[in-house]
């Protein structure tokens, strides 16, 4: 069963063989980047806009060099600055960006479900770079990847997820898509930094990180943002370092071979030691950089593929 | 006080024959929520009121009336519905007197009791007296206007609760702006006594709802909304229902939806202060799932709740410790609904959609339907003090005839209200307005 879908806005939606499909390309284009060879020109003569509401250097910086790998025409709106301020709707936006023809576009929006609403409206393909708290499907593809590379395998591992889960799109994707893979998921927070109802979605919650590492396979570190201070959901970035921060010390509950993530930017010092963060005996943080360029191709080339056989079904050509 | 815009708004205004021509509805099944019974029989209108019941379909002589065969359908007192938007003033190009009052008409709603919320809130008797005269000229049912509690919804200054009453007020609700000093509610709740006044809140913790779009559980965060947790409405009522204790004033909760308000709410009527609770159709017929990939049209204010919630307060609508159910009908275009869910506005249009949503209820046996009209018509009535709602010799003939089985698949595009924002777009439906009466005149069908 291979990736059918028009549009990548969640995981949500995936069969855990659709998930597979799109890592086992997203394989081959990494050892290809890795090895410096010229991916071919799968994405030759079309458009892939970027629209971030949200600034974002490295997610587009990945997104943009996918898209130019597979000889794509790359095009960059940072939309923030521009029309918002002038009073132009998300809809609105989109219709015009659409009316250019493009044929993927790249989406990251602060509120939840803006990549599901603009799917409704537009005619090429979405690719969803994150939308408020819900889903950031590239980011856990990315992440299941370099977890199938470093353990040679995406199931009946341990992974445990710590930090500001609450607020976390990332934690969400990657909640469905370890949970799909039949994985064991652990999320390691506060509980103030917990969703409601975390508890129904077939993971443990644990508030000790020596408990929720235990026999860990793979940790998991979440950003934690400096505006969480304000809403009392943490009393001090000191005590949740000294809590929940992620240094050798703590990481000693895990098994002795557990990795370590983060899906970056990194506030050093407080969800993780800077040291850790460098050690290249357990840190994949960089790997996961690499990773995500190859899996943005592998969906790229695969909503690509979609569009051209619907496009096909209507007789028409992209 | 009696002069107010429902005694002269009703169509007998332009139509003054309604009232000598006397009407005999025959062959219909009759539903009394006072009695708590449906009896097949006919129902005699004079003068703009109901003159007589017969226990027979088609009872012999009354040569000189109007005879109108109901063909075995049910006839009950029309809809008094607390909480309606009508935008006006501020916003007409959502919802004007008259295009919401074509709305209740079609769909059995006989007296709309229109909220203040409006853009400027109905703070002041002008503006009050501006809304009476827009609602006699231009809607074709009775129309009772609330006023705003404190000026400009801003939960600081009293309106002028006395003059507001003297000009037709029926009831005094900030709506859902949760007036949060709780020095002033008591003050407004202390004032609103000595004048008997009823006083309607909203009770939600404002702190906890702040910037909720979703009820707070499973489906939330996995959707990724920001929630509120179903405990904030109960810490709001008890907080409203202390302040009610201490001064003695007469009460209405306008939406309790979750299960964990109910047993604060059965104390406080035990206790015999004098409150009572609705709760709108939305929350009796949805619930949170509905939501599914962020359709805006489902959010609503209180969020929609969990299943569990639903079904706990369908049963205390039947049990009568909830008396209230309203449409909660608030008009939105589409440029406020098509947004992502956290920025669409909140709110979904209902007066054409309340009777047959309702009969979901009736249908899945939850509910009979004098239960229903207790709720829907009598119960409203009796807390506004108004005389409708009854099927009783001498009450205001306002009258709905529908059939409570006629499936049909909605379509929002046909609905009368300006505004099209259903959640029941392409919902099977079952149950279909024949005709309306105000005072003896048709509003609708018949």
């Amino acid at each position: 069963m291979t990736f059918r879908a028009r549009h990548l806005l969640g995981i949500e939606p995936l069969h855990p063989e659709e998930i597979r499909s799109i890592l086992d390309l997203a394989d081959t284009y990494a050892d290809l980047n890795r090895r410096g060879a010229q991916a071919g020109k799968v994405l030759d003569g079309l458009t892939q806009i970027n629209m971030f509401f949200e600034a974002s250097t490295r997610t587009q910086a990945s997104f943009e060099l996918a898209g130019k790998r597979l000889g794509a025409n790359v095009m960059n709106m940072g939309v923030q600055a521009s029309s918002i301020k002038k009073g132009e709707t998300l809809i609105d936006t989109a219709l015009t960006l659409n009316a250019m023809r493009p044929d993927l576009l790249v989406v990251r929006h602060p509120h939840s479900g803006a990549a599901n609403l603009l799917a409704e409206k537009v005619t090429c393909a979405v690719l969803n770079a994150g939308d408020g708290r819900h889903e950031h499907p590239t980011q856990a593809l990315l992440d299941a990847l370099t977890i199938r590379r470093e353990k040679g395998r995406l199931h009946r591992l341990t992974v445990a997820i710590c930090g500001d889960i609450a607020h976390s799109r990332v934690a969400r994707s990657n909640i469905l898509l370890l949970g799909k893979m039949e994985n064991r998921i652990r999320l390691i927070a506060p509980p103030t930094l917990i969703p409601a109802g975390a508890a129904d979605w077939g993971v443990e919650v644990h508030d000790d990180m020596a408990e929720g590492l235990k026999d860990a396979d793979v940790v998991m570190m979440l950003r934690l943002q400096k505006e969480r201070m304000d809403g009392a959901f943490i009393p001090s970035q000191r005590e949740y370092y000294h809590r929940f921060g992620l240094d050798a010390e703590k990481l000693k509950a895990a098994k002795a071979d557990a990795i370590v993530m983060h899906p970056g930017p990194m506030n050093r010092g407080v969800e993780i030691d800077g040291t850790l963060a460098d050690d290249i005996n357990r840190s994949v943080i960089q790997e996961q950089v690499e990773m995500g360029v190859a899996v943005r191709m592998a969906a790229m080339e695969l909503l690509a593929r979609n569009l051209r056989a619907a496009a096909g079904q209507e007789g028409t050509h992209v | 006080m009696t002069s107010a815009a429902g005694e002269r708004g009703a169509g007998d205004a332009r139509n003054p024959e309604g009232h000598h021509m006397s009407k005999l509805f025959t062959n219909a099944r009759l539903i009394d929520p006072e009695a708590g019974r449906v009896m097949p029989g006919a129902l005699l209108v004079e003068g703009g009121r109901i003159a007589r019941l017969f226990d027979t379909p088609e009872p012999e002589g009354l040569q000189g009336a109007e005879r109108l065969n109901c063909a075995g359908r049910f006839l009950a007192p029309g809809i008094v519905d607390i909480g309606v938007k009508v935008s006006e003033p501020g916003e007409r190009h959502k919802e004007s007197f008259r295009s919401a009052g074509q709305a209740a008409a079609a769909g059995g709603v006989t007296t709309m009791v229109t909220r203040p919320d409006t853009i400027p809130a109905i703070d002041s008797p002008e503006i009050l007296e501006f809304v009476t005269r827009r609602a006699n000229e231009a809607a074709p049912v009775r129309v009772r206007p609330m006023s705003a509690l404190t000026k400009g919804r801003q939960g600081r200054e009293m309106v002028e609760i006395g003059f507001m009453l003297d000009a037709g007020a029926v009831a005094f609700t900030d709506c859902d702006a949760v007036v949060e000093d709780t020095r002033v509610l008591g003050r407004c709740l202390s004032y609103a006594r000595s004048l008997g006044a009823l006083v309607i809140g909203h009770p939600q913790d404002p702190g906890l709802s702040r910037g909720a779009a979703a009820t707070s559980g499973k489906f939330a965060s996995l959707k990724g909304l920001p929630a509120v947790s179903p405990m904030a409405e109960r810490m709001g009522l008890d907080r409203d229902l202390a302040l009610v204790e201490m001064t003695g004033a007469r009460y209405h909760a306008d939406q309790i939806t979750t299960a964990r308000a109910l047993p604060r709410l059965e104390r406080a009527k035990a206790a015999g202060l004098d409150v009572s609770a609705g709760v709108s159709i939305h929350h009796l017929t949805l619930n949170e799932f509905d939501i599914g990939d962020y359709r805006t049209f489902f959010k609503v204010k209180p969020p929609l709740r969990a299943e569990d919630d639903r079904v706990a307060v369908v049963e205390a609508v039947a049990s009568g410790l909830i008396d209230i159910i309203s449409s909660m009908h608030t008009p939105q275009d589409e440029e406020s609904k098509r947004l992502p869910f956290e920025e669409a506005a909140s709110g979904a249009v209902a007066l054409e959609t309340l009777l047959p949503a309702a009969l979901r209820l009736y249908h899945s046996g939850d509910m009979t339907l004098p239960q229903l009209f207790r709720a829907l018509s009598l119960n409203p009535s009796k807390r506004l003090g108004l005389d409708t709602g009854r099927l009783a010799p001498g009450a205001p003939a306002d009258l709905v005839l529908f059939d409570a089985d006629a499936p049909f698949v909605l379509d929002r595009f046909k609905l009368r209200s300006k505004s099209k924002n259903t959640p029941f777009d392409g919902a099977r439906l079952q149950g279909k307005v024949i005709g309306t009466w105000v005072g003896g005149v048709s509003v609708f069908g018949g």
